[in-house]
């Protein structure tokens, strides 16, 4: 056993964030955790380094044991952790980082920097990764930023590799590489725990499972012996209905939006045409061009050529705010630089695009502002004690339906929704689905833009890829397939 | 068990009570320790002119604490206000203008130049301290080359009131900044365009893309901090019945330095203006308390730094803690 948390309990002013779990990770495995957000995996992590002191119970390392441990300590018993957010400095060389605070040294002040490249030219070669230790790390896709860090990890022989959601950030080329790599770790011997909300990754790489709800531990798992339903059904506690649910109504034939000829913000000659009731599904590259025309029909950025008709009428939005005035809405990829409000409350962050509406002589209808607040947290089953919460008191799922649901509240009829669910859980995912179905169950349109195969294929009725800021190809939703998207994501 | 868990309420209570209150628990014993130390401290009179004394700063930290929301600074505060006690003391004096129209000539003035400090920020995307800055010097020099540095006064009786009136035993120079006070809170927590100011403040993009017109907000902004600087220009020449050049210098650190004793975040986002009340009120019993307890001017400036430095430590610790 080289890494075994007994009965670790962690308890906050008014929260049991873990409570008595025990965990045995054997030497040589990959080891997947998985549960919703807010289910404790972060705490379950921060208790292995000694980032947290847990109230009870023991953390042991390689066999010794400890009630209080430390980063630093747990770091030279050979335990590294990948988090979302790399150590790492954009101006220093992939060589230099990889050696920080650690510089091999020629004689007295000098920093060899030759032998530093050679060492982590030697440690890419092992994993037969092309990255050149010299090239400055702030230079690096994300993805290699991170191969980066994994091999910072590597060099300080670290046994076990905890990966926070490491795929999280990774387009899906880069997250191959990714799973490359753990698989070679793995060859070595190195002890890894997976933590991942995407649910086909931890079926490939991990030998066994634990999954955590609510601070407890609910079952670790061999993953030969279970499927990806029963482990949904595990992390959740409920059951959940199909993944996709199905839509049963008619697209009408009356066109909402139509774009003809657009360019400007890096998209070429875009035309294409959303039904009301239709779902019109976004594909394509990290870079190929789909926010960028996000931002353009909702007034961010400006157009140079091409037309946008919306309702029979052309619009042409010099700001955001022209757009929701026109009955656009987007709901953006990042939900905390460019979604939420972190220090205002949810019920001001649910009203904040509609405060106008709801105000008069400049000032605010507070008892609007809570009714429409109440109705948009029950309908849409925003988990909070109350609505003066801070938003970002709130677990991620949560924060972005209260995003969302600032959105509905303007009452549009078209939707954008630009990666709706990246980095949410299982449960809030099924919950926005659901919600975008009753969107265009009631007549309204949604562009969505997804960079998960699966949603964006479970989701559209219809689905236009992009390549290089142009139209690639455009696909029925009976002639939906994987490789052929794919193809027309990546061809040129 | 139980007993640890009572004492961390205990403490978690007392610890929302000092963030709530913080500044009036500082100033309540700053108010004691004076009391004690002097007994001309804890006298009506001289509690009443403390307010009087703090009225122009309480009323030009209003437009400050705006600025400071939205994640701004304005440094042209101090200079806005001579160059309102300028030009007010000129066009009374020698243009021979009626003081009313003197008065909102300057108060559009002093509201147009923090616009055009808006606008510059908004449309330029330069950094407000530089803006700020630039126009601090530049106003600062068209007020000496309006006067050539000399004091301009023999106003009309009538004019004095604005500054040395009473209504009641309440002067009115208070009374104009309770006003300013109450129209402040009234923008924070009641209208919209308030709410705008700490979305905008907290997260600008999220704001903008909340259909918030940013630009706008700016311009808002740094054109009530312009006019609220002007009316505090108007009360203290009204207080000192002379026109001066150096009226209003370095007043924009010390309206600074109140606002963040009052827990204005620096960085944007968060303040209110109650606290802000509180932050005055401590300068001001400070300097009233060393200047009766006899500490001279020199050692009153190493304490009043030493205060702003401790305030802001507390408040970067309590942030720490919760990160």
């Amino acid at each position: 056993m080289i890494l075994q948390l007994k009965n670790i309990t962690k308890r906050y002013p008014g929260v049991v964030a873990l409570n008595n779990v025990s965990l045995d990770i054997v030497e040589g495995e990959v080891h997947a955790l998985v549960g919703e957000n807010g289910a404790g995996k972060s705490t379950l992590i921060k208790s292995c380094t000694g980032a947290v002191v847990p109230s009870e119970g023991t953390v042991s390392i390689q066999g010794q044991e400890f009630s209080a441990l430390n980063p630093k300590l747990s770091e030279e018993l050979g335990l590294a952790v990948i988090y979302q957010e790399f150590n790492l400095v954009d101006e220093l060389s992939v060589a230099e980082n990889i050696f920080l605070g650690r510089a091999i040294r020629k004689s007295g002040m000098m920093i060899d920097k030759k032998a530093m490249a050679e060492k982590a030219a030697a440690i890419f070669e092992q994993f037969d990764i092309d990255i050149d230790p010299n090239a400055l790390v702030g230079s690096l896709t994300v993805g290699y930023q991170q191969l980066v860090e994994i091999a910072k990890a590597v060099s300080q022989n670290a046994q076990i590799l905890i990966m926070d959601e490491p795929s999280a950030p990774l387009t899906a080329a880069e997250a191959e590489s990714l799973y490359v790599m753990v698989e070679k770790l793995k060859a070595k011997g190195v002890t890894i725990v997976y933590i991942s909300h995407r649910m086909e990754e931890i079926f490939r790489l991990s030998d066994r499972i634990t999954v955590l709800r609510d601070g407890q531990k609910i079952e670790t798992l061999n993953t030969s012996d279970t499927n990806l339903d029963d482990l949904v059904k595990l992390m959740v506690g409920r059951e959940l209905k199909e993944t996709y649910p199905a839509r049963n109504h008619q697209i009408s034939e009356e066109v909402l939006l139509e774009v003809d000829n657009v360019s400007g913000n890096g998209v070429h000659d875009i035309s294409l045409q959303i039904r009301k009731g239709e779902v019109l599904g976004l594909a394509g590259l990290i870079g190929a061009g789909r926010t960028e025309l996000a931002e353009l029909l909702f007034g961010v950025k400006q157009k140079i050529a091409g037309r946008v008709v919306l309702h029979g009428k052309e619009v042409n939005p010099k700001l955001p705010k022209e757009a929701i005035a026109e009955g656009i809405a987007l709901v953006p990829e990042d939900r905390k630089k460019q979604g939420a409000l972190l220090e205002v409350d949810i019920k001001g962050n649910i009203s904040m695009a509609i405060l106008e509406r709801i105000s008069k002589f400049f000032t605010v209808n507070k008892k609007e502002e809570r009714r429409i607040a109440e109705d948009y947290q029950k309908s849409m089953r925003i988990k909070t004690p109350n609505l003066e919460q801070k938003i970002k008191n709130l677990s991620g799922g949560n924060q972005q339906k209260a995003i969302i649901a600032k959105w509905l509240a303007t009452e549009p009829t078209l939707v954008i929704f630009d990666e709706p669910t990246r980095g949410i859980d299982v449960g809030a995912k099924s919950e926005i689905y659901t919600l975008v179905n009753s969107l265009v169950e009631s007549g309204k349109a949604v562009l969505m833009i997804s960079s998960e195969m699966e949603e964006v294929m479970g989701m559209s009725d219809r689905i236009i890829v992009l390549q290089e800021g142009r139209i690639s190809g455009e696909l029925e939703r009976k002639d939906f397939d994987q490789e052929t998207i794919m193809g027309f994501a990546a061809q040129g | 068990m139980k007993n640890t868990d009572s004492t961390k309420t205990v403490g978690s209570v007392a610890a929302s009570i000092g963030k709530t209150f913080g500044i009036y628990i500082v100033l309540l014993v700053l108010m004691v320790f004076f009391s004690i130390a002097s007994e001309n401290f804890l006298d009506s009179h001289n509690l009443l002119n403390v307010a009087r004394q703090v009225s122009m700063m309480g009323i030009a930290a209003v437009g400050f604490s705006f600025v400071l929301l939205l994640g701004g600074i304005d440094l042209s505060i101090g200079s806005l206000i001579t160059l309102v006690n300028i030009v007010t003391a000129w066009l009374m004096v020698n243009a021979g203008w009626n003081p009313v129209l003197a008065v909102l000539i300057s108060l559009l003035l002093s509201a147009g130049i923090g616009f055009f400090n808006g606008w510059i920020i908004a449309n330029l995307q330069m950094p407000p301290i530089i803006v700020t800055l630039a126009m601090m010097i530049i106003i600062e020099g068209v007020a000496y080359l309006i006067c050539g540095g000399l004091p301009i006064y023999g106003f009309a009786k009538s004019f004095a009131v604005i500054g040395q009136g009473y209504i009641g035993p309440v002067p009115i120079p208070v009374i104009i900044m309770a006003i300013v006070m109450g129209l402040g809170m009234f923008i924070l927590r009641k209208t919209y365009f308030g709410r705008y100011f700490y979305a905008v403040g907290g997260n600008e993009e999220a704001a903008e893309l909340s259909g918030i017109n940013v630009k706008r907000v700016k311009y808002l902004v740094y054109t009530l901090s312009g006019f609220f600087a002007g009316v505090a220009g108007i009360v203290m020449l009204s207080r000192t019945n002379s026109g001066q050049v150096i009226a209003g210098k370095n007043f924009e650190f010390l309206v600074l330095t109140a606002c963040v004793l009052g827990g204005v975040s620096v960085s944007g986002g968060s303040g209110k203006i109650s606290n802000v009340l509180g932050g005055v009120l401590v300068l001001g019993v400070l300097s009233n308390g060393l200047v009766l307890l006899d500490v001279g001017d020199y050692a009153q400036k190493v304490i009043r730094g030493s205060v702003l430095l401790i305030a802001v430590a507390l408040d970067c610790l309590q942030h720490r803690k919760k990160a």
